[in-house]
């Protein structure tokens, strides 16, 4: 076993850990903390596969940001910890027949015999200087660039529609909004009362004034 | 050399281990998103390995494009449950049956 396998075996066997956990704890934040787990030793695979921009990717905004409005969501919720696993039982072996099928079904097509080294050959291995930042920028820019700017608009689309989800109207006594419809259409002589007064000097200053001459 | 199988086995692996998920955790739809999260994850990663196998960067691209996805998705599902939660004070997935479906 080379150096290199064993450093795919170890970041496989974390994230495989790491993924049983994520699905067989109890509490919501520690599945979370476990995914992110997983989600780091694989962002190493994908370095390993030489996909470097993604794997960093995959950290900082998956780690850095999903997971993080994961965790505030988590925290955000009052959950009752105690019915979270009611039934886990009674659906275990239904559910590890289905994965297990599953991974039966996948391993017969994509096992050693279909895509071992013997079949594929050795993939190309890029020189020190090469950049993948730059490798995927270039046809993501030019041939995919449609596809990017719908991806922007997906994001806006995403921003919009969880803003308009979770907006809320609270009656008046509760806050103060500005309403700026009838702030437009107020008058002047809405807020402005002209009162006539009569002119009349306050005698006590002036005296004040002249005695401090 | 790590062979294409062994990429392409992990990645089954993990799709396995979430779709199991998704079959246990009928109480909590947080994990339910979560395990959706993985499934995601590993089918990227069949991606990538196909993409350092066949020198194409064409599969990172796709994987860049899944992950925008992924992301709107999280971020709408987890408002969505936030609703869900302010109204009926629970996610357990079995007290959201009331469209019958």
């Amino acid at each position: 076993m080379t150096f290199e396998q064993f450093i795919f075996y170890l970041l496989a066997t974390i994230a495989t850990v790491a993924g049983l956990m994520m699905i067989s704890v109890k509490n919501p934040v520690k599945a979370a903390l476990w995914l992110v787990l997983a989600f780091i030793s694989t962002a190493g695979i994908w370095i390993m596969a030489q996909a470097e921009f993604l794997g960093l990717v995959l950290i900082l905004v998956y780690v850095g940001a999903v997971m993080v409005l994961f965790l505030f969501v988590v925290m955000m919720l009052d959950i009752n910890m105690a019915i979270l696993k009611e039934g886990f039982t009674k659906y275990l072996p239904l559910g590890a027949m289905a994965a297990i099928a599953i991974f039966a079904l996948m391993y017969m097509v994509l096992g050693p015999e279909h895509f071992g080294l013997e079949v594929t050959g050795n993939p190309v291995i890029q020189p020190a200087d090469y950049s993948n930042t730059v490798a995927l920028a270039v046809p993501l820019y030019t041939q995919h660039a449609y596809a990017f700017v719908l991806a922007a608009v997906l994001l806006l689309l995403g921003i919009v529609a969880a803003i308009a989800l979770t907006l809320r109207r609270r009656s008046t006594t509760e806050v103060l909004y500005q309403d700026i419809d009838k702030q437009n259409k107020t008058l002047a002589v809405d807020r402005f009362r002209m009162v006539k007064m009569e002119a009349v000097v306050e005698k006590d200053i002036v005296t004040k004034e002249e005695d401090d001459k | 050399m790590i062979a294409l199988s062994d990429y392409l086995i992990f990645g089954a692996v993990l799709f396995m281990i979430s779709m199991a998920g998704i079959f246990l955790n009928r109480k909590n739809v947080i994990v339910l998103l979560m395990a959706i999260e993985l499934l995601l994850l590993a089918v990227n990663t069949n991606l990538v390995a196909f993409s350092h196998y066949l020198n194409d960067v064409t599969g990172q691209i796709f994987v860049f494009f899944i992950l925008t996805v992924a992301a709107a998705e999280a971020a709408i599902g987890l408002a969505i449950i936030v609703l869900v939660f302010r109204n009926r004070k629970s996610i357990n997935v079995d007290d959201l049956g009331s469209l019958k479906g």
